[in-house]
């Protein structure tokens, strides 16, 4: 049973000095762990069904190649479902790209960087609503920026609630935060703690 | 679209947020500050409130527990570089504003803005900046330098790890607010 998936995937082990620094942010720590309860167990799906969260959390997280994090969310995927997982794993090869980037308009326009805007490579192995679910999400990893209007509009009309739209947002977006604790954490951890 | 700036800005929603009549005690919960009722913004969070609470109590963790680590002042500072670096105006200016203030370097903080995440800093300021620019790259591009850089300019662990999360969180919020709605004037906020 993982208790912290935080610690789990950066390698973190009870007593360690990473353990005790962790500690010293309590409330970060402990919410942030609540945060992934919240998404990917929720006492009610609500709006967006549990295979929605796990196959938008393997695709997100493959985009953001940390091994070990996007094993953990493809692991997942692949018990809840299985016939998913190939799919998800062809868009996640199809939408690799290396962020931030984006086009700006107005003031910032000449600071804007080309970069790939991510079509789903197989639309119908995903259905309506997956296909503009992983559309949304390359958006948000990669380009956010660029977010507007019409791209909540796409998400709309491929049958997303508004409150839909919050949690699938939210779910992008706190795994962005998540992925890089955990590198971040289980780097400072090979890097080694001064004595 | 304004450019970077240090006024205040306004939000303004693409989606329609909760009223402040339609929140019940489980939303006003997970606003965690009531005063956050008049904000748009955290009334359109609130339409999933558990993610809400788990995203506020992080945050408020992050750039506010007193016990050591990195000083508030560059917390803000390496809030301020993750939205700079990600396009975030609305975030910058409320984070920059706030870096800014603790750090009393306004001068600092404003080139920051105008000139972007490269611009000349100090080497404590560098090297905050430098590691926030590489937590907040798709993949994360925070390598073993980043930390002999922090370690150098004098952070100890616990302050690099401040510097890590903050970077980290604002590789959340700047997502969110990017994306369900826009900067406004602060009279339409």
């Amino acid at each position: 049973m993982i208790t912290d998936v935080i610690d789990h995937l950066a390698g973190i082990t009870p007593g360690s000095p990473l353990d005790r620094l962790r500690d010293r942010r309590p409330d970060a720590r402990e919410h942030a762990q609540r945060g992934y309860d919240a998404l990917f167990s929720p006492d009610d799906e609500g709006e967006v069904t549990l295979v929605e969260r796990d196959a938008v959390a393997a695709f997100v997280t493959g985009l953001h190649r940390d091994a070990a994090v996007a094993r953990f969310y493809a692991g997942r995927l692949a018990e809840l479902a299985p016939g998913l997982l190939k799919a998800v794993e062809a868009e996640v090869e199809a939408g690799r790209a290396t962020g931030p980037y984006g086009v700006y308009d107005g003031a910032l326009a000449a600071e804007s960087v080309e970069g790939p805007r991510y079509r789903a490579s197989d639309p119908a192995a995903l259905g309506a609503r997956l296909t503009a679910a992983f559309e949304h999400a390359h958006l948000l990893v990669f380009r956010p920026r660029e977010a507007g209007r019409d791209d909540l509009a796409a998400l709309a009309r491929a049958g997303w609630s508004t409150t839909g739209i919050v949690t699938l947002s939210q779910l992008v977006a706190f795994l962005s935060f998540q992925v890089r604790v955990i590198s971040g954490l289980r780097l400072l951890n090979q890097e080694g703690l001064p004595a | 679209m304004t450019g970077f700036t240090l006024d205040r800005l306004g939000w303004r929603p693409w989606l329609t947020p909760l009223s402040e009549d339609e929140l019940t005690d489980a939303h006003r919960e997970a606003l965690v500050d009531r005063a956050r009722a008049a904000s748009p913004y955290f009334r359109l969070l609130a339409r999933d409130p558990e993610i809400l609470h788990a995203r506020t109590k992080t945050d408020q963790d992050i750039f506010h527990h007193p016990d050591g680590g990195l000083p508030r002042a560059e917390r803000e500072l390496a809030a301020t570089a993750t939205s700079r670096h990600n396009g975030c105006v609305f975030c910058a200016s409320v984070h920059a504003r706030f870096a800014a203030h603790h750090s009393r370097r306004p001068d600092d903080v404003r080139r920051l803005l105008d000139e972007g995440v490269t611009a000349p800093q100090d080497a404590r300021w560098r090297a905050i900046v430098d590691a926030a620019v590489a937590v907040a790259g798709t993949p994360a591009a925070l390598g073993p330098g980043h930390i002999a850089a922090l370690r150098a300019a004098g952070l100890d662990d616990l302050a690099i790890s401040d510097a890590i999360h903050a970077a980290a969180f604002f590789s959340w919020a700047n997502r969110l607010m990017l994306s369900l709605g826009e900067p406004a004037p602060e009279a339409g906020a």
